[in-house]
């Protein structure tokens, strides 16, 4: 494991004395956070397993961050695996590629688990069951020898989003990203949410695939330092990790193991761990100069630039005590959860719940038939919640503030949620909640204060955006009327000027009448 | 399939208030043993009034508030109101004192500011304040601890429960033969009449550092206020504050001048200092939140405790120390509040 050093915050591995076995630990302090029972043996036991092409696949629109994306397909169509479906529209989009081939059956509304709203627009496609490949261009240069801007259009057009959660269209995070200075590029392994292990069961098995991308990454921001970061509790991914690196001896790459607290995967928390330095409220991790992607996005970058396969599937956790068999599978984009719950032996008798995500920051659906989609990073089937006490009021004991990763003080904002005072909800710093439930889970009065603020929230940043638009309405109205007066000014000058030309040319207009009249009458 | 849907996060938190109070309560088991070993069996039946009537007046203020009584019973607060009040008195104490202090606790200084949670000042020790002001003649009434004295006399059982119920002692007793000075009492009298430190403890009472029996009270607070460390209960800022408020300008003044200060040992070990570190102060409703805040919080009593013991007219300062610092936690809170996340470079948005 030679690729694992020791260093200080902010040093270059380069100067730092290389550490055999003993891998970085806990460079920058992370406030609070919460040692969580992990639940994740349960679906690491086994590899990947590969999720058949079911009968039928939805792909929702919006599967990222931004604007949905337009449909290039229509119905009846016979499409190919890895076919464009979907364009990009927008400036903040991702296309969308058909997960098998087959014949497109409808555009229409299907549940899907995203957060706003339970019906979405989805291109459904009838698998033909043969799964035939569309033709790549063979000849397509190799991207060390693309300039940045091209290999980040190339990124665009693999359909590639975060995968971490957030779905952000990668090929838009990282153009951003090169207008800042980017130093280090950090690949997120973490994965700090009890029951989730698809990243590491990726990383065990896709180790050179996330080594490949994170070379890809580094070319297209031109940066020299990557870190992959990893928790401390998933020593064989480091190891395979560490394999991988060392066959592929990039020595710009180095593992940095961080200890295992929830939420130490959040991105502005990993750059504190990572970094140490700290990402401004409401900034993003590249205002000071780092750039953080998922280790699963890392290996999509690379299948899709060195294998040409766009973004069609993903690893996904199927877990939880309402599985009969839990573990890791690789399933095609689309796949609804019942496909995929039946795949791994289906549901046992105290299902109860299907959250898609994390126990922590998950969303609770209510039926099954909600697609795969590229954020879904794990399908967690729990037993009811043994019933707790009913909610009480809060008695100041003061121990959500310290576990609180930013520092807010939710007893004192909780307050102002109930109040809906929007200045001090601000000045309390609710819009940098990341809403990680740890307050949640140590509340000794059980106040469900995640929820409380993820409303709070929403209201107050809808509220902001309508004020906005009513200021753009205001404005634009402002300068209607400016225009009008502008205009009625300039009619009235134009009049006036026309007026005086005439005056001015009256005289001379009458004497040329008279003195046509005069000539006729002369004719007489 | 159809699911139930909730909101995140899923998991189920792993506390709860009634817990949380139920090993407050464990905790103080070992000093309530110690207590009913020292000064006789007194204690046991100040605990029960004080119970019945904390718990009673609980449930007749929620059914005044239209609230269900159960929701309140249910989290312990009104016992540990009671065992704290309990802890305060003297052990022989007549009921109807125990029960204004009990009543006025929790009618007044907790329900009448909205129940658990909206209190400001320490429910158990305005209720402890009201009586020590109200019935100063019994509240100084303390007898001697059990040490093996030839000259010690107290209560039988049948005689603590007929005072406890009547206020009459024994025809053969007076007050005089069964009541003891306190330890702070004697030192506070002692160095008013111009007689030394040292002199003051060559009298037979005091102990290692404190009062006879007295300071091996103060032992079995430890010993329960650790544990509930251990369990974190209670955070360490508080009682590290109450103590270093306290010992370092007794420390401080000891130095200056040991005939005429008492030592650090003895405030430490006298009155009510360890039953206050780690079971008064702590109690999260009237106490400040943040760390820092509690540390100062804790400061703030440990030097109350001080300058009322050292120049005030009450022997322990402990009730008064806690209840002017409830009065300062919102401004603490206000001027503690840590910086967030994010925020660091553009300083503190008020």
């Amino acid at each position: 494991m030679r690729a694992v050093y020791r260093t200080l915050p902010g040093r270059l591995h380069k100067h730092a004395e290389p550490v055999v076995s003993a891998p970085t630990y806990d460079l920058g302090k992370l406030h609070g956070g919460l040692r969580l029972q992990a639940h994740k043996q349960m679906s690491t036991a086994e590899p990947i397993r590969q999720v058949p092409v079911p009968e039928q696949l939805f792909l929702p629109l919006t599967q990222h961050a931004g604007d949905p994306a337009q449909p290039v397909v229509g119905i009846g169509e016979h499409v190919l695996k890895g076919q464009l479906i979907a364009e990009c529209e927008g400036t903040l989009c991702a296309p969308i590629h058909a997960s098998s081939s087959g014949t497109i059956v409808a555009i229409e509304p299907w549940p899907v688990s995203a957060r706003h709203g339970e019906n979405a627009p989805c291109i459904v496609i009838e698998c033909d069951g043969k799964d035939t490949a569309i033709g790549t261009d063979e000849n397509s240069p190799s991207y060390d020898k693309l300039v940045p801007e091209d290999l980040l259009g190339q990124i665009l057009l693999g359909g590639i989003t975060g995968l971490g959660g957030a779905v952000f269209p990668t090929a838009q995070k990282l153009m951003q990203a090169t207008t800042c200075d980017v130093e280090y590029l950090i690949l997120n392994g973490v994965e700090c949410e009890p029951y989730i292990s698809c990243d590491d069961a990726l990383m065990r098995e896709y180790g050179r695939e996330v080594i490949g991308g994170a070379q890809i990454l580094m070319h297209a921001l031109d940066v020299d330092v990557c870190y992959i970061a990893v928790e401390s509790d998933k020593p064989i991914a480091i190891q395979h990790l560490g394999e991988a690196l060392a066959e592929i001896d990039d020595e710009r790459i180095v593992i940095k193991m961080v200890p295992t607290i929830y939420p130490s995967g959040g991105e502005d928390q990993l750059v504190q761990l990572v970094t140490n330095r700290e990402v401004p409220s409401g900034g993003l991790p590249s205002d000071v100069g780092c750039l953080v992607q998922n280790v699963g996005t890392a290996a999509a970058i690379h299948n899709w630039m060195i294998k040409r396969e766009p973004l069609i599937s993903r690893v996904t956790t199927i877990t939880g005590d309402g599985v009969a068999t839990p573990m890791n599978v690789e399933a095609r984009l689309g796949t609804t959860i019942a496909d995929i719950v039946r795949f791994a032996g289906g549901y046992t008798e105290s299902a109860e719940q299907l959250i898609i995500g994390g126990p922590m920051t998950g969303k609770s659906v209510t039926s099954d038939r909600v697609p795969l989609v590229k954020a879904t990073n794990c399908i967690l089937v729990l037993s009811q919640t043994p019933s707790v006490s009913p909610e009480m009021p809060c008695i100041r004991c003061g121990d959500c503030a310290a576990v609180c990763p930013v520092q807010l003080l939710p007893q004192q904002l909780f307050w102002y949620t109930c109040a809906d005072d929007e200045s001090k909800m601000r000045s309390h710093g609710l819009i940098d909640c990341i809403e990680c439930g740890c307050c949640d889970l140590v509340c000794p009065s059980h106040i469900p204060l995640t929820a409380n603020f993820r409303t709070a929230k929403a209201r107050i940043l809808e509220q902001a955006d309508e004020k906005a638009r009513a200021e753009r309405a205001r404005h634009r109205f402002e300068a209607r009327n400016d225009r009008l007066e502008r205009d009625q000014l300039q009619r009235e000058e134009e009049l006036a000027r026309q007026k005086q030309a005439a005056r001015q040319a009256a005289p001379d207009a009458i004497a040329e009448i008279l003195k046509r009249k005069q000539a006729a009458a002369d004719e007489d | 399939m159809e699911f139930i849907r909730r909101e995140a996060p899923y998991l189920a938190p792993k506390v709860d208030v009634a817990s949380m109070m139920l090993q407050v309560l464990v905790a103080l088991i070992p000093a309530a043993l110690a207590h009913v070993w020292y000064f006789g069996p007194g204690f046991l039946f100040n605990l029960i009034i004080a119970s019945i009537f904390c718990v009673g007046s609980e449930a007749l203020m929620m059914r005044a508030r239209g609230r269900d009584p159960r929701v309140a019973l249910a989290d312990y607060s009104a016992l540990v109101t009671a065992a704290l009040l309990a802890f305060a008195l003297p052990s022989l104490t007549p009921w109807w004192i125990t029960a204004t202090g009990a009543l006025f606790a929790v009618i007044v200084a907790k329900h009448l500011y909205g129940g658990i949670g909206f209190n400001i000042f320490n429910p158990a020790m305005a209720g402890y304040v009201v009586i020590l002001v109200a019935f100063p003649m019994e509240m100084n009434l303390w007898v001697a601890p059990r040490m093996g004295d030839i000259d010690y006399v107290n209560l039988t059982v049948l005689q603590t429960i007929v005072y406890t119920l009547s206020g009459s002692l024994p025809d053969t007793l007076g007050f005089d033969a069964i009541s003891r000075a306190t330890p702070l009492d004697a030192m506070q009298s002692g160095l008013r009449t111009m007689r030394t430190y040292a002199e003051i403890r060559t009298n037979p009472m005091m102990g290692d550092f404190g009062g006879r029996g007295w300071e091996w009270l103060g032992n079995f607070f430890a010993i329960g206020g650790s544990w509930l460390l251990v369990k974190k209960i209670i955070r360490w800022q508080i009682p590290a504050g109450v103590f270093a408020g306290l010992l370092v300008p007794a420390g401080l003044m000891f130095i200056f001048d040991p005939s005429t200060n008492a030592s650090p040992g003895f405030h430490l070990f006298s009155g009510a200092t360890i039953l206050c570190a780690f079971f008064i102060a702590t109690d999260p409703v009237s106490a400040a939140t943040s760390p820092k805040g509690r540390f100062i919080y804790g400061v703030g009593i440990g030097f109350l405790i001080y300058a009322i013991r050292k120049w005030g007219s009450f022997a322990d300062g402990v009730a008064f120390a806690v209840l002017i610092m409830n009065m300062a936690t919102p401004a603490i809170d206000y001027i503690t509040r840590p910086p967030i996340v994010g925020h660091k470079s553009e300083g503190r948005e008020r």
